[in-house]
């Protein structure tokens, strides 16, 4: 296996399909993708609702394990590794932004971007977490609980907290899904900037035509196969 | 080093945001009960112990057939133990020319008694006083029973072999004696320096010296070592543990009840750490996946929860300990009053009950919980739907009950207490369990028939389902611990101080010749006023367990040892006495008779390590016969009737030569007639138990009042198992109101909803509970105390009606704060 990085593409399935049980019996939720993203891409995971995309979004970042086929980050074959292995990949190439925001409620804004940071064990933590939380506009809130946060001030928090470990690649399932246009705007702007800045691949999933215009590129699932 | 310091950073952040709180809380409970009980019963138990002490007149006694040696009474003054020495021998006191009796005489020398006091008075049967010193110089204290068989009274002029007394004061009680009466003869006292002068010890002359010694425990252990291997083969040590059987049981019950109450305190806040760790891992399987996104592992999520764990342990160890031993000192303080008897200062050893208690509670009951979290599978954070891992099974509370229990056990050392207390409690958790399923199913066909409140509070109890059987078994447990400190404590005290009735016997009459009985027992009868019953006796010695002489045995047990070397006194009985109950072996009937059987104490019987089917072979009065062992018994020694540890079956002894032996209760204002009753049965021995029966009664009093002042530790845990009951579904509750607050719904709907399902739950668990505290109150009085327990008629009304109150007052109470939050904050929670 040659290295994928030279040739810029961190992120390549192969034969990729993931089937669940149900009480119907075998469910074929996504079956046989092949997809290659280049480093510094921006590419928006589009579809239905019940199409895959969350499933996909699962497989490429190793949160789950796919039933067929093959998933490299990285260079890095992700069904080789076990959950351990693909958690400390995770914790050094890859970020997320969640539709939920998913901060931690028992700390502060300042507390949750340094999380990363100090499960990496880092000793810049607070530093560092306090430059990212200034570029994302929030350096008034870093003591702010989320539930002193509006809705966009958390997922502003969440992408700090995304960047601030400097990812290759960020992951972001419906990333203004829950926020009105002007948050969600603003939210994007951070994404595509920090995305051009640090040159950080972008997969996201989204359902707002606007979001999935602005990427390099937009990848359409229907009933768990890629829309050619 | 990473992971520590991550541990205890975000550990601090959890304490901060109150997460912990309940955990913490539960286990400081726990720590803090099981150290404050600790140190307050080490102290108690060591104030009865004084007590004890009391009786023997000293803290240690040293008793010999030789003369003890002197060094000894240095070594102990070096130690910083006060000593004094006493001589006791029999020998003929003369009075006048023709009255002559067989008396013990008692020399005593300065300092006597160490512990307790010598009761005198002026008068026979007259109103007694602590008297003041020992006898002077040629001056005597004789036992009413003395006087009586002398036909003299306070004032004449007594002879002991050369030397001439004169009675002063009658003796009415003396420390020291020994309960079983060994030696029959009324005692003389007199001071020790006479005794030499009365010329009457010659070799062979059956005499006890003794050397009596008072002082700190420290000191007291220190001079048993040093002397102990140096005392000879003739010499014995006594201490508070030879006091006598009766103080013994009364010491041994009172502290199986401190105990009691600390080993349900440690089962409890085990429980209600149990369920605050459980509702934590819940709170944190988010918190989980959410790192495990960002690239924790397993082992690092392994070792950041157990040093969490670690420092939980430390934490509240210290925290347990320090406000354990404040406690104990508030306890203490305010139990000086009540008890009466000043506490001996307290010892730090309860302290690593403390580290002990702490570690089994967390490690066994929060470890499992938390060690679940890092199966947490990381996909959660795209599907919160995803079932969380298993949290604690059915094996880990298991290992984690066996911990407990052998904490407990090691701590406790009685294993049927134990056994007890653990087994009921688990045994109601799971009935509170069963129940609970039921109640749930019976919940959901219930819907539609009461009020909107009711319907929406019952249709809660069988959505939550598995929630709502935590609860019940949260709350049963807490109620059944309420329960049993309320209504079954009071009835458990009560039961053990009807173990001595007010009209227990206080006086024994011995050396009864069988055929002056009918006279005697009628003067008892009609002067007295008292209810006699008599037992024969003879007094005969073990001379060889099955066919081997005693002496060619290896006999290593004091209790063995000493009965094999003293005579003892043997009674034979158709019927079993009611403060006897067979252990081993059985009974003979009634009418039996043939072949001569024999049944034995159990302790002496352990001491001797003869079973049932074993023989004896005894010689009384020269003459030897053989019996095999058919039964053993458990005496109850504080019943203070007459108690033996040997019995025969009826035939064979008849035909020796006996006395009897009988037992009777004096009113106080009837004592002066038992002066006439010895001047008329001048042969009678009489011994006063009132001074005995008096000391069991200010034990059994005082560690009564003791253990109410424990029992409110117990209480303390009982609430936390309750407090973390209704948290657990706290955080549905406040998003379901929220949700419903905003839907339309108003907050009197809302909390009428919550109080009956809350009342609901109270009112099953109530009733569990009910049941389960008048079936560990009954195992406990008869298994465990020994003791009659009457069920208090109140228990199951009292347990319906508390549970469904106090369930209901403080779950709506718990769950109102969250009702009246604004919806808009709790549905804005990240
Ligand atoms: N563990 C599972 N068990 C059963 N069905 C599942 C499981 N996970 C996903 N599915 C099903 O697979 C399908 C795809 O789910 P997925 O969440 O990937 O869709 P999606 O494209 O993200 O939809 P949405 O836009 O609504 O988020 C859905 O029908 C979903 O119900
Ligand atoms: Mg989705």
């Amino acid at each position: 296996m040659q290295d994928r990085k030279l040739d810029g593409i961190v992120l390549r399935t192969q034969g990729l399909g993931k089937q669940v049980s149900s009480p119907e019996g075998q469910l074929t939720i996504l079956d046989d993708v092949d997809l290659e993203i280049r480093a510094g891409e921006s590419v928006a995971l589009v579809g239905p609702s019940g199409a895959g995309k969350t499933t996909l979004l699962a497989l490429l970042a190793g949160l789950d394990q796919p039933s067929r086929g093959q998933v490299w980050l990285c260079g890095e074959d992700l069904t080789t590794l076990d959950e351990d292995g693909r958690a400390r990949l995770r914790g050094r190439r890859v970020g997320f932004v969640f539709q939920s925001f998913h901060l931690v409620p028992s700390l502060t804004a300042l507390e949750n971007v340094m999380l990363p940071l100090e499960l990496a064990g880092r000793a810049d933590a607070a530093v560092r977490a306090r430059e990212v939380l200034d570029a994302v506009g929030l350096t008034s809130r870093l003591s702010h609980y989320p539930k002193q946060l509006s809705g966009g001030e958390k997922q502003r928090v969440a992408i700090a907290r995304a960047f601030v470990t400097r990812p290759e690649v960020l992951f972001a399932d419906e990333p203004t899904g829950n926020l009105d246009t002007a948050s969600g705007e603003r939210v994007a702007d951070l994404l595509f900037g920090l995305n051009r800045q640090a040159r950080t691949t972008l997969v996201l999933v989204t359902h707002e035509r606007d979001l999935a215009r602005r990427c390099d590129r937009v990848i359409e699932i229907v009933a768990g196969r890629l829309v050619t | 080093m990473k992971t520590l310091a991550w541990a205890l950073r975000s550990l601090a952040r959890d304490l901060r945001a109150g997460e912990l709180t309940v955990l913490v809380a539960a286990v400081v409970v726990a720590v803090t009960a099981i150290t404050a009980v600790g140190f307050f019963t080490d102290r108690v138990a060591r104030a009865i112990r004084q007590q004890a002490s009391a009786v023997l007149a000293a803290d240690l006694v040293i008793r010999s057939p030789e003369p003890v040696a002197r060094v000894f009474l240095d070594e102990a003054h070096a130690l910083g133990l006060r000593t004094a020495e006493a001589i006791a021998f029999p020998s003929v006191v003369l009075a006048g020319d023709e009255a002559s009796s067989l008396a013990t005489i008692e020399g005593v020398g300065a300092g006597y008694p160490l512990r307790g006091e010598i009761r005198v008075s002026t008068q026979m049967f007259g109103t007694t006083t602590v008297a003041d010193g020992v006898p002077a110089r040629g001056e005597a204290w004789a036992e009413p029973g003395l006087l009586g068989q002398l036909g003299v009274d306070v004032g004449a002029a007594v002879q002991v072999g050369t030397r001439t007394l004169v009675i002063t004061r009658v003796l009415e009680y003396q420390p020291d004696q020994n309960p079983g009466f060994a030696n029959l003869a009324p005692s003389l006292l007199v001071n020790i320096d006479d005794v030499a002068e009365m010329d009457v010890i010659r070799p062979g002359s059956r005499v006890t010296f003794r050397q009596l010694y008072a002082g700190e425990e420290a000191a007291l252990a220190g001079f048993r070592a040093r002397v102990g291997p140096r005392l000879g083969s003739e010499a014995a040590f006594r201490d508070q543990k030879d006091a006598g059987e009766q103080i013994n049981a009364a010491i041994d019950r009172a502290q199986g009840f401190l105990t009691l109450a600390s080993l349900v305190t440690v089962v409890l806040a085990a429980v209600a750490t149990a369920m605050a760790a459980r509702l934590y891992a819940l709170r944190h399987l988010d918190t989980v996946a959410l790192m495990k996104s960002m690239g924790a592992t397993q082992v690092f999520i392994e070792r950041s929860s157990l040093a969490q764990l670690i420092a939980i342990v430390l934490g509240t160890s210290l925290a347990g300990s320090v406000l354990g031993y404040a406690a104990q000192g508030v306890l203490a303080r305010l139990s000086v009053g009540l008890l009466q008897i000043e506490l001996p200062p307290s010892t730090v050893t309860p302290a690593w009950l403390g580290v002990l208690t702490s570690t089994t509670v967390v490690i066994g009951f929060a470890l499992p919980h938390l060690w679940a979290l890092k199966r947490t599978p990381p996909l959660r954070v795209l599907r919160h739907d995803l079932p969380p891992p298993a949290l604690a099974t059915g094996v880990t509370y298991a290992i984690a009950l066996g911990a407990l229990f052998g904490m407990i056990y090691a701590i406790v050392r009685d294993l049927k207490l134990v056994g007890v207390v653990v087994g009921g409690l688990l045994a109601l958790a799971c009935l509170a369990g069963l129940a609970g399923f039921g109640l749930v199913r019976l919940a959901a066909r219930f819907r539609g028939v009461a009020g909107v409140a009711w319907r929406y509070g019952i249709a809660n109890i069988s959505r939550r389902g598995g929630e709502s059987v935590i609860q019940i078994v949260g709350f049963g447990l807490g109620l059944m611990v309420l329960l049993l400190l309320t209504v079954v404590r009071t009835d458990l005290l009560a039961a053990w101080q009807r173990t001595i009735p007010p009209d227990a016997p206080n006086y024994f009459l011995i050396n009864i010749d069988p055929p002056s009985w009918p006279a005697l027992r009628k003067f008892i009868e009609g002067e007295l006023g008292g209810r006699p019953s008599a037992l024969p006796f003879i007094r005969g010695r073990l001379i060889a367990i099955g066919g081997i002489p005693v002496q060619d045995l290896a006999i290593t047990d004091p209790q063995g040892l000493s009965f094999i070397r003293r005579e003892q006194n043997i009674t034979w009985t158709a019927e079993l006495p009611a403060s006897n109950a067979v252990r081993a072996g059985t009974w003979w009937g009634a009418g039996h008779r043939g072949e001569p059987q024999v049944s034995l104490e159990e302790g002496v019987a352990r001491g001797l390590g003869v079973s049932v089917g074993d023989t004896l072979t005894f010689n009384v009065g020269g003459e030897e016969f053989t019996a095999p062992v058919t039964s053993i018994r458990h005496v109850q020694w504080d019943s203070f009737a007459p108690n033996f540890y040997l019995m025969l079956s009826p035939g064979l002894a008849e035909e020796l030569p006996q006395t009897y032996i009988a037992s009777f209760y004096v009113a106080p204002e009837k004592r002066r007639l038992l002066n006439s009753l010895v001047r008329q049965f001048p042969g009678v021995t009489v011994f006063d138990l009132e001074a005995i029966l008096a000391q069991v009664r200010m034990i059994v009093d005082r560690a009564s009042a003791a253990v109410q002042y424990v029992f409110l530790f117990t209480l303390l845990a009982g609430v936390m198992v309750l407090l973390a009951a209704v948290q657990v579904t706290r955080d549905e509750r406040r998003f379901e109101s929220a949700i419903l607050r905003a839907l339309g719904a108003d907050r009197r709907t809302i909390l009428q909803g919550v109080a009956a399902e809350f009342t609901t739950l109270g009112a099953l668990a109530g009733a569990l509970a009910a049941f389960g505290a008048t079936a560990i109150g009954l195992v406990l009085a008869e298994r465990v105390f020994d003791l009659e327990f009457r069920i208090s008629p109140w228990l199951w009304p009292a347990g319906l009606l508390f549970g469904s109150a106090l369930v209901g007052l403080t779950g709506t109470l718990a769950t109102r704060k969250a009702v009246n939050e604004s919806p808009v904050v709790t549905l804005r929670e990240a």
